[in-house]
């Protein structure tokens, strides 16, 4: 069973099309990843599927890096 | 070479398909191969639109200007068919009144039912649409979007009002293989241009070079083309269907 933190990389490796060693914690989806808007809305909502989770709006707005990624679904999860 | 015009196994929402123009677009689209959701007011009307069908869809009462209940209908197709590949907004009403005379309740309706039911619907539709890279969406404005009309300001308002909105969200999504556009028909021979009177008709042809009304088909062939795979590159634009009357 992978981890969190796996499972949320490989989602943004895939949604992104970017190389793994790029999605480093610290990185931001927008300036480090080539994310535009659209791309984050849909990795949103990639992420509430691979977690069966709904993510409110103003809670995804802050979703902006790796990191912050990981942090939200750790804490909203029930593992 | 696939087939440019093949739309076999598809599935697609209509909305006002009771009459009209709404039901000659699900009646062209069933003709091609497509199961068609078609909508109206009211539960006789759902009941008439499956009659019409017959097995390749069904029709669904659906409040246009309620979320819930288009929350619902989509749920509805998602559950039963498991996807939607053609929205087709074609609901609208008139209330037409001088702005001078014209109530809220008059501009409010024509607004809500023809305006903001599309942004409902359309937004309803995205995240499915999005996952998988495909989806058409065609808007029904009007020829007087363009050029305007008196007495029907709430209307003219609404329909150009699609035609911003369709380019606005065909830039936003067209790189997710999903295109927008609007066909605006002009005067066509349906119950809401039945109401003219024959003096009104007689001043509108001498405006329509092609000296007649349209017919429903001719604006449903326009919508089935948009949604076709041949129509893959054409996004945010609008058909005018309207037998010379305005060249935009």
């Amino acid at each position: 069973m992978s981890t969190i933190e796996e499972r949320v990389k490989k989602i943004i490796v895939e949604q992104l099309g970017v190389k793994e060693e790029e999605v480093k914690p610290e990185a931001s989806f927008e300036n480090d990843l080539g994310a535009d808007s659209l791309d984050i809305v849909e990795l949103v909502m990639a992420l509430e599927e691979e977690f069966d989770t709904e993510i409110p709006d103003e809670e995804a707005e802050k979703i902006r890096t790796v990191e912050a990624a990981i942090e939200y679904v750790k804490s909203h999860s029930g593992e | 070479m696939t087939d440019l015009m093949n739309l076999t196994g598809q599935v697609a929402l209509v909305t006002g398909a009771s009459r009209g123009i709404g039901k000659a677009i699900a009646q062209q689209l069933v003709a091609r191969g497509v199961t068609v959701i078609g909508t109206a007011t009211t539960a006789s009307g759902a009941e008439a639109i499956s009659a019409y069908l017959g097995e390749q869809g069904e029709g669904y009462a659906l409040n246009v200007t309620d979320p819930d209940s288009i929350t619902a209908v989509l749920q509805y197709i998602d559950e039963k068919y498991g996807q939607l590949d053609i929205l087709v907004n074609n609901a609208g009403i008139t209330r037409d009144n001088l702005l001078m005379r014209m109530k809220d309740d008059e501009w409010n309706s024509v607004m809500d039912t023809n305006l903001t039911s599309v942004y409902r619907l359309c937004k309803g539709v995205m995240r499915g649409m999005m996952k998988r890279r495909q989806g058409r969406i065609i808007n029904i404005s009007s020829v007087v979007g363009t050029t305007g009309n008196p007495g029907q300001t709430n209307y003219c308002a609404a329909k150009a009002g699609l035609v911003g909105f369709t380019k606005a969200l065909a830039k936003e999504i067209a790189a997710r293989g999903i295109t927008v556009n609007c066909v605006a028909p002009g005067f066509i021979d349906t119950d809401m241009t039945k109401a003219l009177t024959d003096d009104q008709k007689q001043a509108i042809f001498t405006n329509i070079p092609a000296a007649r009304l349209g017919q429903p088909e001719e604006i449903a062939a326009a919508v089935v083309f948009l949604a076709s795979p041949g129509a893959a590159y054409i996004t945010g634009e609008t058909i005018h269907v309207n037998g010379g009357m305005a060249m935009v």
